[in-house]
């Protein structure tokens, strides 16, 4: 265990990425997330990894997803307008299941919004913004010491269920220097994707195994096969008989409902005596927790939720809490986008309040105990 | 049994193409090519996204992927970069190369990166149902088009040339035994390279546009076409709708891959995949 170190956000973001094993990047410049590539480009070279500025973020993309696709990893760095112009390309990379990492430091908006203020409008954009169904990783790191381990994580997700994983930051965190601890490398568990394929003559890259997931070798890697952003059958051909059509899309979704268990994490302050409960995350986290803590200080009993991976939805754990208590607030940094889905998950066992900030501004402790007081009385 | 099967996923057959489609001289004079040069069919990497021209790889027994509309270059740039020693042919059509994928064929010829384009183009959208693409001429009709083009056609060579694309030539599928030497050199040219290959579509563009035999719209080429030493000897309006065959441009230029490396001290670290 070395000795904590004073590092910004974006910086820890790529420096974890290092330490999985990034071979590749590809980004289009962009305020509050272009620190990432800046660390990249310089360092890359020298770990046998390269980086290039593509012509927009369609590009950047798609350069990772080729890259991966020849077996490096890779990652892709941006902010909500960037966000919203590589979708196409996520929802891609779902389909074909190609493991790469996207870090997307959320600003304010809609549209260009405010570059240099904070936000976390891009929630459900992350699991919906590309068309059909396909399933989505995505963690929200709360402090510097966290984006740093949730990069690895997402790495080895990535690698593992063979897929795209988006870290979302936002503003405050991506620029916010705090003090981390780096773990001792060897003591850091880095995850490659599997290269168990059955011999080329009968090898289909998309017959899973009991695992459920696909083992694809690097294009070039002495395997011949099609990968394809159409509905395709277990040869990666494209194929649109309703069977295949059926069989194709549920699969790729069924993968992270089998590994929900391992996928999901909350951090959650249990307090039995609570009638109610706060959730939030990301830059949020440290609020909601000063206020939980302030008010059972006070003599309001307050119970603390915060998701650190926000898709999958940590359904069970946050209907578990909605047991035991009567009210949730649900603090965002957005107009109640996941509010939403708690009340969807939770169906009623709890009545959802919700906090909602998007003046681009942090938000305070005193304001959320402030609330809290509000829906006690 | 060719002795080019091996190339193809027999198994696919028959192939989406409508009948009297001249995309198949393309692929075949692509094939030819990689035939020709001996060239490594695991290490050989097709690379194609959407449109008629975009489907072709599906029916080649390389490594391939298709990726989504217009992003076929970007994806092979990442390809490119994590591993250098691959040979990647890009195949597109006009929508792919020149429309929704235009910025990233500016870029790519820009770069220099080691990749060949083949944009194989039909002057219309044909997989979509006939719409006006990038190439269709002034005046033609399409389904989007019935009044006639508006726009003015955009050239393929002219702008690879402008956008520093190495090697940029233009062949059709008339001329075939033309295209049989066009590829492989820009196959084997260090740099990126590109060949427009003008193909016919009898199905969308030749039914609205007074070819209605597939032959007639084949046979047009050869009207449409000119050799760089014709061309010397036309007057400017004799020129006019002509399309210039052979090797347009040819330049020595530093490849982006080597110049990164180069500049950058790239150091490898244990073995590419």
């Amino acid at each position: 265990m070395s000795e904590a170190i004073l590092m910004q956000g974006n910086r820890a973001i790529a420096e974890a990425a290092i330490v999985a094993g990034v071979k590749f990047c590809a980004g289009y410049p962009i305020t509050p997330a272009s620190e990432v590539m800046e660390i990249l480009s310089r360092k890359l070279p020298s770990i046998g990894g390269r980086y290039i500025q593509m012509e927009d973020e369609l590009g950047s993309i798609g350069a990772v997803i080729g890259a991966s696709a020849a077996g490096k990893k890779a990652m892709t760095i941006t902010s909500g307008p960037g966000f919203s112009l590589m979708q196409e390309s996520i929802g891609y990379a779902a389909m074909i299941e190609m493991p790469i990492v996207i870090y997307n430091a959320q600003r304010a908006g809609p549209s260009t919004g405010g570059a240099t203020k904070p936000q976390q409008g891009d929630i459900m954009q992350t699991k919906w913004g590309s068309h059909g169904d396909s399933p989505r990783i995505a963690v929200c790191p709360g402090t510097v010491q966290e984006a740093y381990n949730l990069t690895i994580r997402a790495f080895n997700m990535a690698e593992t269920y063979m897929g795209p994983v988006v870290i979302l930051s936002d503003q405050l965190l991506a620029h916010k220097r705090e003090s981390v601890v780096l773990p001792d490398p060897n003591s850091i568990e880095i995850i490659n994707r599997r290269t168990d394929a059955p011999p080329q003559e009968v090898y289909l890259p998309y017959r899973v195994d009991e695992t459920g997931i696909p083992v694809i070798p690097p294009l070039g890697g002495g395997y011949r096969y099609n990968m394809s952003g159409m509905l395709h059958g277990e040869n990666g051909i494209p194929d649109l008989s309703p069977k295949t059509i059926d069989a194709c899309i549920r699969r790729i979704n069924r993968k992270l409902n089998k590994y929900y268990d391992d996928i999901v994490m909350v951090e959650n302050i249990r307090n039995d005596e609570a009638k109610i409960a706060i959730l939030a995350y990301g830059s949020a986290t440290r609020p909601a927790r000063g206020a939980a803590k302030m008010a059972t200080k006070k003599g309001i009993n307050v119970e603390f939720i915060r998701l650190i991976t926000i898709w999958p939805f940590p359904e069970k754990e946050v209907r578990e809490v909605a047991e035991r208590v009567e009210k949730i607030i649900v603090v965002e940094m957005n107009l109640g986008q996941i509010a939403g889905v708690v009340r969807q998950v939770i169906e009623g066992r709890a009545k959802v309040v919700q906090f909602n900030k998007v003046s681009g501004q942090a938000i305070t402790v005193v304001e959320l105990f402030n609330k809290i007081k509000e829906i006690s009385e | 049994m060719s002795k080019l099967d091996k190339y193809l996923r027999l198994n696919l057959m028959p192939h989406f193409a409508c009948p009297g489609c001249t995309h198949g001289i393309a692929w075949a004079a692509m094939v030819r090519a990689i035939d020709k040069l001996g060239l490594d069919q695991n290490k050989t990497v097709m690379v194609c996204a959407i449109g008629c021209a975009g489907r072709l790889p599906i029916y080649l027994n390389f490594p391939s992927i298709r990726t989504p509309h217009g992003r076929a270059l970007a994806f092979a740039t990442g390809i490119k970069l994590a591993n250098p020693e691959l040979k990647i042919v890009v195949f597109m059509g006009d929508g792919d190369a020149l429309a929704i994928g235009g910025n990233h064929f500016i870029h790519t010829a820009r770069r220099n990166l080691d990749l060949t384009a083949i944009v194989a183009i039909n002057e219309i959208y044909g997989m979509t149902g006939g719409q006006y693409a990038p190439t269709t001429g002034k005046g033609r009709f399409a389904s989007t088009a019935p009044f006639g083009m508006i726009e003015p056609q955009l050239d393929t060579c002219k702008l690879a040339i402008g956008a520093g694309a190495t090697f940029v030539a233009r062949g059709d599928v008339y001329h075939v035994m033309e295209l049989n030497s066009l590829i492989p050199k820009a196959i084997t040219h260090k740099g990126f390279s590109v060949v427009e290959i003008i193909t016919s579509c009898p199905t969308h563009f030749g039914r609205r546009n007074k070819f209605k035999k597939p032959l007639d719209g084949f046979l047009r080429l050869k009207d449409i076409t000119i050799s760089k030493g014709q061309a010397k000897r036309l007057s400017k309006e004799e020129m006019e709708n002509k399309f210039v065959r052979g090797i347009l441009h040819l330049e020595e230029r530093p490849e982006y891959v080597e110049e990164y490396d180069r500049i950058t001290g790239f150091k490898e670290e244990g073995v590419m995949p």
